[in-house]
């Protein structure tokens, strides 16, 4: 075991270690939140107008333009990250001024994420109860107070599941940015792990991924069952547990 | 509590559905003045389409051919802003309740009163008043999940009443309970036409909740009215096989009525029918057979219908139709079965 600590290997990793780590997941949190923010910003209101845009939704929109709206976001979700990451590095360059680093991913981040938060924002608020629509209208609602006061808090619980698992898909998504030069876990396994073959930083990075990936999935389902108001305390311990 | 202007007439309405197969017609000239005030009924069997005739009222579902008006004003007419003012006046219940699983009890009778603008202090003295009216003060913090279904449904007639309507249309909305929740809700729908004088629509499917709280009803066949007027009316002599359906949900005893000529008596709230036909065989001495019978009390009086069959003998069976047709509050007509 000490023969372990004392090789050229290990001595390596935790130099690198010490230089790297804390700011490569800083890097990692830093452009999974900043990522899944603007995402959100651009895929929700997009999930609330493919359920609220149908003919017989709240807001119906021309089918044309409903169509066109799926036709993109089906093209967008199809294509696999690492060529869209590389078809958007020119988009990158003109917003972040520039191809490779980590504000560089966060263009190619939003693209590939917004279209996948649409869907799961659509898929949420399909969970709301036709009925309690219709009670709205029934009382006089406009179409944004529906929107705004009962689809969009009835789903809440479903909008946080959903929330928990994007920013988990979008964390994986930026490990994979490591290769144009994405600061974060990601570059770290490739850049030492891959590259320079030292299996201990590689396997160190990935751990971390999955911790990360864990920690902010269950604070997700945690808040989102504690969020739901249709659960009682009881069957409430039950699904935390 | 019934005043003769009509709060909301239908007049020809109509409402056909594009479907993937074709038309559907759900609702075919349709004709229902509803008295201010009045409990009014709709009444038909499932898919006759009572759910649709209800949506047309405030037009969660538009007509495709007639006209809505409500409290004098063409609701087909309006713009969508002026249609959801007039909503606000035409409040719904429903069988599922349909209330904001996410609100709780006081916030969601404070929703109407949100989406309309008022303050929200206001509001909420307002929705605590309401949960004293159906009985629910208790339960302001509770979160609809933690209520039975009869709980469920006062807090969704606290929330209706919210805007205050000048309508409440019912839609099934006992048809979740239990019989013992049924009949306390709807006594809480009389107490509120009688305090409130909010006129009350009340779409079933169960004869029973007509029989206890409608002054008027209108029953419903394959899209059409098949007969309308008042309840007593209409039950104690309905007219047509729609309307006899549901009066006599299990059908009569028709198996041993061959080569019998059959007479339905109906009894409008004078005699009971046991004196009659024991007088019948005591002044004619004419005796006939009891098929069936059912009476009701309706309104405080009582109602009914029998089913008798008359001797073979031709002289003794006109003799006991000549008897029973002299009857102070009682019609009789001859009907013919099916023996099948």
């Amino acid at each position: 075991m000490t023969e372990f600590f004392q090789s050229e290997l290990w001595q390596e990793a935790v130099k690198i270690f010490e230089a790297e780590l804390i700011s490569d997941i800083w890097q990692t949190i830093y452009s999974t939140v900043l990522s899944t923010l603007f995402a959100y910003i651009i895929g929700l209101p997009l999930g609330v107008l493919l359920v609220a845009g149908e003919e017989d939704g709240v807001m119906p929109i021309p089918r044309w333009l409903m169509n066109a709206l799926n036709v993109v976001i089906n093209i967008l979700r199809s294509v696999p990250f690492l060529i869209l990451m590389i078809i958007a590095l020119p988009l990158s360059r003109f917003i972040v001024g520039s191809g490779i680093g980590t504000p560089a991913m966060i263009p190619p981040l939003i693209i590939a994420a917004f279209p996948f938060i649409a869907r799961l924002v659509e898929s949420s608020l399909r969970e709301t109860d036709r009925g309690v629509i219709e009670a709205a209208q029934s009382m006089g609602a406009t179409p944004m107070q529906i929107i705004r006061k009962v689809m969009l808090p009835e789903a809440m619980p479903s909008l946080i599941s959903g929330a928990a698992l994007a920013f988990a898909t979008i964390m994986g998504y930026g490990a994979m940015a490591g290769i144009i030069g994405g600061r974060g876990l990601g570059f770290l396994a490739i850049n030492y792990g891959l590259y320079r073959k030292i299996w201990i930083v590689k396997w160190a990075a990935v751990i971390l991924l999955v911790v990360l990936v864990q920690i902010f999935q269950s604070a997700g389902t945690k808040l989102a069952v504690k969020s739901d108001k249709r659960i009682t305390q009881i069957t409430k311990r039950r699904k935390t547990r | 509590m019934s005043s003769e202007k009509p709060i909301i007439e239908l007049r020809d309405v109509g409402k056909t559905f594009q479907s993937a197969d074709g038309e559907l017609v759900a609702l075919e000239g349709v004709n229902i003045g509803i008295d201010e005030g009045d409990i009014f009924g709709v009444i038909g069997m499932s898919g006759a389409g009572k759910s649709t005739l209800v949506r047309c009222i405030n037009l969660l579902e538009r007509p495709t051919t007639g006209s809505v008006i409500f409290d004098g004003q063409d609701l087909t007419a309006m713009t969508p802003a002026e249609l959801r003012a007039s909503r606000r006046e035409i409040s719904m219940i429903f069988q599922q309740f349909n209330l904001l699983m996410q609100r709780t009890c006081l916030k969601n009778i404070c929703f109407p009163m949100e989406i309309a603008g008022v303050k929200s202090e206001d509001a909420k003295k307002r929705a605590m008043e309401l949960l004293e009216i159906v009985g629910l003060q208790d339960k302001a913090n509770a979160y609809p999940a933690q209520l039975s279904g009869g709980q469920k449904q006062r807090i969704a007639i606290a929330r209706a009443l919210a805007s205050d309507p000048k309508v409440l249309m019912c839609d099934e909305a006992t048809s979740a309970l239990d019989p013992t929740t049924t009949r306390s809700i709807l006594a809480l729908i009389k107490d509120i036409n009688d305090r409130l004088g909010i006129t009350a629509i009340i779409i079933t499917h169960e004869m029973a909740v007509i029989e206890e709280i409608c002054s008027h009803v209108a029953i419903l066949d394959g899209g059409r009215v098949a007969e309308i007027g008042r309840v007593e009316d209409i039950f104690s002599n309905p007219q047509t096989e729609a309307a006899r359906k549901l009066v006599y949900p299990d059908g009569m005893p028709v198996s041993f009525l061959k080569s019998e000529r059959v007479v339905r008596i109906a009894f409008n709230g004078g005699s009971s029918y046991e004196p009659l036909i024991a007088s019948l065989a005591i002044d004619c001495g004419v005796k006939v057979n009891i098929l069936g019978a059912d009476t009701r009390n309706v309104g405080g009086k009582a109602f009914g219908t029998m089913l008798i069959g008359l001797p073979n003998d031709p002289d003794e069976a006109e003799k006991a139709v000549a008897y029973i047709c002299r009857q102070r509050d009682v019609t009789c007509e001859e009907v013919e079965y099916s023996h099948d």
